[in-house]
């Protein structure tokens, strides 16, 4: 092995020269690894969704003939998937469309419900001394944490025993329960931000609790509460452990989370027309995404979904 | 918390007017006892008022069944006498004893704790990775870090959907792309195979392929999370000492070591028992990629399993009450690890 030139030269001087050639190595490599990770990463995270689509615009004969096509070429583009996943199922079609207004109603109704009742919450837990504060703060956060298949075994029996199986309504009552612990957390550490003083100074002005809530607290918090709003909506609407033990025996009441893993255990139905479920499944919630990721961002972090 | 918020208000000195005229009343909270109790009796019931409705829900919809699940692992039910069950019958740790004495539990547990772990660990490197990538902002750079969050908001049924006919033996691209293009012998059935045998520098190994897919499926899913998380605390960090580290002639990797990690270990640490929390009650994933077969079944997938295909009631309480005090254990224990690290530091 032959002695690197850098290390006969004077002590003082390699040391600096190795340093900076050592930095110049990684910063070169860095350089190339940077943009190469990037691509990799975008491709593993966008990849599953465009291959998605693809398949629900191809036909399942077209796919085994050639699985390995990234594009769909015109001749080939089948819209016939869609018309098949949403048709109701006595016209031959899957449903779809029952699913998703089942979706629709549950995932709505648990915003309403949930706000209804976090908004109050929220602010009684960040701005008043009452009794039992802190235990409450603290029960909401073990809520927070628990495992829901420990809590998916009283609710199956309990609602098996009532009858309530295969009811919206139940579903409903469960989510709402899931979801309002979280609410009530990001709430609280927005409410924390807003000025007393503004409170107050409405207080002086001769507002009751109730006037300065509605007047005050609650405009200055409507950003809060509509970024919680939609992540509300898109745990309800992607939700399937619950949506599975309470609604799977009644067809007519099934989300489409829970249709679309239903049906896809069945040989009957093609792939293809599947994928189109699934793009049916996906894109409300990534078009609301986008839609509001910038108010988005801030309540995943400040309370993410608890999954 | 609430005092957090207490900045500079305008109405700060009007609210301590009240106090001056009580001469010598002591310290200023003593000095207006019955405004105070008043006002404070009104917060009171406020307060309470205002919190009731979530109280209500939770304790029906959550604290009242969690109590009775535990009154559940206690008692011999199964879905054919579930009519006259309620919350007192005849308690028996006979349950625990079946799951404990059964085959499968200790291996469902070592998966769940492997799939935590190494879904955990891979998600937090592969968020690091990606947090760092993206720090130095470029043109298009927002709309990158939006789709890199799409794994982790998706629906969890179309995600392993897609997953699933990607990994098709038949038709999937993933082994369509293996055969074809890298020369694999045969399509691997990613989801239903138990062990793959691989050889490795001319060493056969057995890998657990489905357990290895369930885990980079979770990785893929949850990797968001922490990429999130660690480029908003990557943007608290000071510009300043970076910039001084790199006058000192660091080089980018000293950067990270030094300078970074240490500033991002907290952040770290947190995500950490927030990620393994979630991957180890996961029911969803797993159920829906290979149902737990192959190697993967995990103690929720078995809970759930016998709930609904057994109907032992019982044995499923059991378990899932087993899953909840396991994990406050080990969180328990980790926290105590953490915090005298922290100390020491």
């Amino acid at each position: 092995m032959s002695t690197p030139v850098l290390e006969r030269a004077p002590a003082g001087g390699a040391d600096r020269r190795r340093g900076s050639s050592r930095d110049r190595v990684e910063n070169a490599l860095l350089k190339v690894l940077r943009p190469v990770v990037i691509v990799l990463l975008l491709l593993a995270a966008v990849f599953p969704f465009y291959y998605m689509v693809l398949l629900s615009f191809r036909s399942l004969d077209s796919l085994l003939q050639d699985p390995g096509a990234l594009v769909v070429s015109a001749d080939e583009l089948d819209l016939s998937t869609y018309l098949d996943v949403l048709a109701p199922v006595s016209q031959g079609g899957q449903g779809f469309i029952t699913f998703m207004r089942n979706s629709l109603v549950v995932s709505l109704a648990t915003v309403a419900l949930s706000l209804l009742v976090a908004v109050p919450g929220a602010y009684a837990v960040s701005r008043l001394a009452f009794f039992g504060r802190r235990q409450i703060s603290a029960l909401f956060l073990a809520v927070y944490f628990f495992p829901s298949i420990l809590l998916a075994v009283p609710l199956f029996v309990f609602f098996t025993q009532i009858g309530l199986r295969g009811s919206l309504v139940g579903l409903l009552v469960v989510y709402v329960s899931q979801v309002v612990a979280v609410s009530i957390y990001t709430l609280r550490n927005y409410f924390a931000t807003i000025p007393v003083s503004l409170e107050e100074a409405a207080a002086i002005d001769g507002a009751s609790r109730l006037q300065t809530m509605r007047r005050i607290s609650l405009p200055l918090a409507m950003p809060a509460i509509v970024s919680n709003g939609l992540f509300v909506f898109m745990i309800a609407w992607n939700e399937f452990l619950f949506a599975l033990l309470f609604l799977v025996e009644r067809r007519e009441s099934w989300t489409v989370s829970l249709g679309l893993s239903q049906l896809s255990g069945s040989i009957e139905v093609p792939t293809t027309v599947l994928m189109a479920g699934s793009v049916i499944l996906t894109l409300p919630i990534i078009v609301l995404f986008f839609a509001s990721e910038r108010l988005l961002v801030g309540g995943l972090t400040a309370g993410a979904e608890k999954g | 918390m609430s005092q957090v918020a207490d900045g500079p208000g305008v109405a700060g000195p009007a609210a301590q007017l009240p106090a001056e005229p009580e001469p010598g009343g002591g310290p200023r909270r003593g000095g207006r006892p019955r405004r105070r109790s008043v006002r404070s009796r009104e917060e009171n019931r406020a307060g309470l008022t205002l919190i009731a409705p979530t109280v209500a829900i939770i304790g029906v919809a959550v604290v009242l069944p969690i109590l009775w699940a535990i009154s559940l692992a206690f008692q011999r039910v199964r879905l054919i006498n579930i009519r006259g069950t309620g919350f007192f019958g005849d308690y028996t740790l006979g349950n625990f004893q079946d799951v404990i004495t059964s085959p499968g539990f200790g291996t469902a547990l070592l998966t769940t704790v492997v799939y935590s772990v190494c879904g955990t660990a891979l998600a937090i490197g592969i968020g690091l990775v990606a947090a760092l990538a993206l720090r130095t902002p470029f043109r298009g750079r927002g709309l990158i870090r939006a789709s890199l969050l799409l794994p982790y908001v998706a629906p969890v049924v179309a995600a392993t959907f897609v997953w699933t006919t990607m990994l098709n033996p038949q038709f999937g691209i993933v082994n369509w792309f293996g055969t074809t293009v890298l020369g694999w012998d045969a399509p691997v059935a990613f989801l239903s195979d138990r062990s793959l045998p691989v050889s490795l520098l001319g060493v056969q190994v057995e890998l657990p392929i489905a357990l290895l897919t369930v885990i980079c499926f979770e990785a893929w899913r949850s990797f968001p999370f922490a990429f999130l998380f660690l480029t908003a605390r990557l943007q608290a960090v000071p510009d300043v000492l970076d910039e001084a580290a790199r006058i000192d002639g660091a080089t980018p990797t000293q950067r990270f070591r030094h300078i970074l990690l240490p500033q991002l270990m907290p952040t770290i640490a947190v995500l950490s028992v927030l990620r393994f929390i979630w991957t180890f009650n996961n029911f969803d994933d797993i159920y829906l990629l290979t149902g737990g077969g192959a190697g993967t079944e995990v103690v929720s997938v078995r809970v759930f399993d016998y709930l609904t295909a057994r109907g032992d009631i019982g044995a499923a309480a059991a378990q899932a009450l087993m899953l909840a005090v396991i994990l406050a254990v080990l969180v328990t224990v980790y926290l105590r690890l953490f915090g005298r690290e922290e100390e020491q530091a």
